[in-house]
């Protein structure tokens, strides 16, 4: 079996901010398929990686491949294809507030191709219906949602054109941990069911074990990938307080608790 | 960096991927391609289908559900994979022929997403809303809304001003309540920094009436009254009015605009929830302060007023400045200047008020702060001039 294709290469990505290195020579790949989880401290520059690949910021040095191609050294209209291949969602939401749900997950398929009202209109229902929404939700304002509902109707205008990589940035945050599980859930599901390549940015220790294939730690401006396991078990100080600290204990705990019975 | 290797429940995904990509070549050399042979009553497709092939596959979809045909083949023998959007499309309009009546038969392998779009419909999650306008015409919703938009509005306003007073009765109290540092910043911010493009505006525009004027009095070899217009002009009408507008354009967006972000920020709860009276600690300060710098703003576009005319005449009229002191002693009565001044504060209150009441009726979205802004500033403008026609009106009847 031939090695396959990694969807993104990261490769010796150095972000400066002033003199304050942020990222010193962080490379990693991401595979076709599985959940790749970033974690770091608070200012550790998960933000900033996660801008970097998503081209909306160009790195100091070092290079960022998407489906083989180099998007660190493309020009405007190219990236505005590689990024039709995106699907991402933010950490509030980032939902236009001056539309309806509806028009929200309408605007980025109606910028790109041109299809009648009730072709829009299908794609809408088809939308909420794979995130799990009421289909009356399409005519509310995104204020009139739950915290959850905006996680979910955020995705929902990620997955619009159907993209083959999606960004999700803390997507359970702020949840209570019966939404946040559903949402690992529906995570799950629709990675299975559309095989799609997920990359996202979480604190959450329980999406972390959940749903993530390996993980990626961001610390002293290097990253350390590994399979959560992996992780679980390196020496390195932060990280051995990440997940052996009171929080993480607890959780590691319940799992050695869940495997030993 | 570690080298990365698969994970071994991530192989089923990997030997996908890398049949899929087999499959992309040879799509690639293809290309998507849907037809439908009206004749044979078939729709091939062929190829890969992605998002962006759905603009073509609807086209042939429309082809379709015009013909309606009553027996319908669906010819997958050639198809590749489908995106789930154009698969979603594609499965509508199926049904709808079904739903018509046509009888429907594939050929070739059912595509790999048709398990799951049957799993999607088959959830229960109640029905689309309607589109707009289809229920009731358009402009008799508009009306509707417009008027209970209105009544609202009038509503808030008077709660506003209910509120508003009842606090300001109750801090007029306390030197604490009425929080004087926050009235000094108010003051700052909208006076001094003010200050230079009041001046500027003053003075240009004096000395564009003493121009006008000087040129419309000389044929009648009466250009002394070039001094009279201007002073009479600037300290009753122009300086106080100009401030006004400029200040509702430039403070009275800023109050709006300040309030609306906080209530979108949820800084107003914030504030309540912690036992703050958000009249008293945001409105009051800023009416306060404006009511202060207003008329303050006023005295310096008067005597920047004063000054673009002295200057005019000077040059234009070849009047020796002492001359223009002479007339303007004798031009301007003792109530002239107090004429002006006395509605400087009464427009400060009323720019203030509108600026901070439709701030605090931003909710919900970004677009409803900048609608909200553009009607505080249109309001207020319009509010300064017709209160300065009723100031017109009521010193012409008391002789002021």
């Amino acid at each position: 079996m031939p090695d396959p294709q990694p969807v993104i290469r990261v490769r010796d990505i150095v972000n400066r901010f002033g003199t304050q290195v942020v990222h010193d020579g962080v490379s990693f790949d991401v595979m076709p398929g599985e959940i790749f989880g970033i974690v770091g401290g608070s200012g550790s520059g998960k933000s900033v990686l996660l801008k970097t690949i998503l081209g909306l910021r160009k790195p100091n040095s070092g290079t960022v491949e998407v489906e083989g191609r180099e998007i660190t050294a493309m020009g405007e209209r190219e990236l505005r294809e590689v990024k039709r291949r995106y699907g991402v969602t933010f950490q509030h939401g980032a939902l236009f507030t001056s539309l309806t749900i509806a028009e929200n997950l309408t605007l980025p398929v109606a910028e790109a191709m041109e299809l009648a009202e009730s072709s829009y209109r299908d794609l809408v229902e088809l939308r909420l219906r794979m995130v799990g929404l009421p289909l009356p939700t399409a005519a509310k304002n995104p204020a009139q949602l739950s915290g959850g509902m905006v996680k979910r109707a955020s995705l929902a205008r990620a997955l619009a054109l159907d993209p083959a990589v999606l960004f999700l940035d803390e997507p359970t945050a702020g949840l209570d941990p019966i939404a946040a599980a559903e949402f690992d859930e529906l995570v799950l599901y629709l990675r299975e069911t559309l095989r799609l390549t997920v990359v996202m940015v979480t604190h959450d220790l329980d999406t972390l074990t959940r749903t993530c294939d390996r993980v990626a730690v961001l610390v002293d401006g290097k990253v350390i990938v590994d399979t959560l396991e992996g992780i679980v078990a390196n020496p390195h100080p932060w990280i051995r307080e990440y997940f052996h600290g009171p929080r993480g204990r607890a959780i590691v705990a319940a799992e050695d608790r869940a495997s030993g019975a | 960096m570690k080298r990365c290797r698969p994970v071994p429940d991530l192989r089923a995904g990997i030997e996908y991927e890398q049949a899929r990509r087999g499959r992309e070549v040879a799509a690639e050399l293809m290309g998507f391609t849907v037809e439908y042979d009206a004749a044979a009553a078939c729709l091939r497709l062929g190829g890969d289908c992605r998002m962006a092939d759905a603009p073509t596959l609807e086209r042939e979809l429309r082809a379709l559900r015009n013909a309606g045909p009553s027996k319908l083949t669906v010819d997958f023998a050639s198809a590749g994979e489908f995106d789930i959007g154009p698969a979603w499309l594609l499965q509508r309009a199926l049904a709808e022929c079904q739903a018509a009546g046509s009888r429907i038969e594939s050929v070739g392998p059912t595509p790999e997403h048709a398990h799951f779009l049957q799993e999607l419909t088959e959830r229960d999650v109640g029905s689309m809303p309607p589109p707009e306008g289809e229920a009731r015409p358009a402009w008799l919703v508009g009306f509707g809304k417009g008027i209970v938009e209105r009544v609202s509005s009038w509503y808030e306003a008077l709660t506003f001003g209910g509120e508003l007073t009842v606090t300001a009765a109750a801090a007029w109290t306390s030197v604490k309540r009425l929080r004087i540092p926050s009235i000094v910043r108010h003051v700052y911010e909208t006076g001094l920094q003010a200050i230079p493009v009041v001046a500027v505006i003053a003075f240009l525009i004096s000395v564009i009436s003493a121009y006008i004027g000087a040129q419309q009095l000389q044929p009648f070899g009466a250009e002394i009254f070039t001094v009279d217009l201007v002073a009479i002009g600037v300290l009753r009408e122009l300086g106080v009015l100009l401030t006004a507008i400029m200040v509702a354009g430039r403070t009275g967006s800023a109050f709006a605009a300040e309030l609306g972000v906080m209530k979108l920020n949820d800084e107003v709860d914030a504030l309540e929830s912690m036992g703050m009276n958000p009249y008293e600690v945001l409105v009051l300060p800023r009416v306060l302060g404006l009511v202060i710098s207003l008329p303050l703003l006023t005295v310096v576009a008067d005597m920047m007023g004063l000054a673009g005319g002295a200057m005019l005449t000077t040059y234009l009229l070849e009047l020796p400045f002492s001359q223009f002191v002479m007339r303007l002693e004798s031009a301007v009565g003792e109530t002239t200047f107090w004429a002006g001044m006395v509605k400087a504060p009464v427009f400060g209150l009323l720019i203030a008020l509108t600026g901070t009441l439709r701030g605090l009726q931003v909710r919900e979205s970004s677009r409803e702060l900048g609608r909200l802004t553009t009607v505080a500033v249109v309001q207020s403008i319009f509010l300064v001039i017709f209160a300065d026609a009723l100031f017109a009106i009521f010193f012409l009847e008391i002789d002021f």
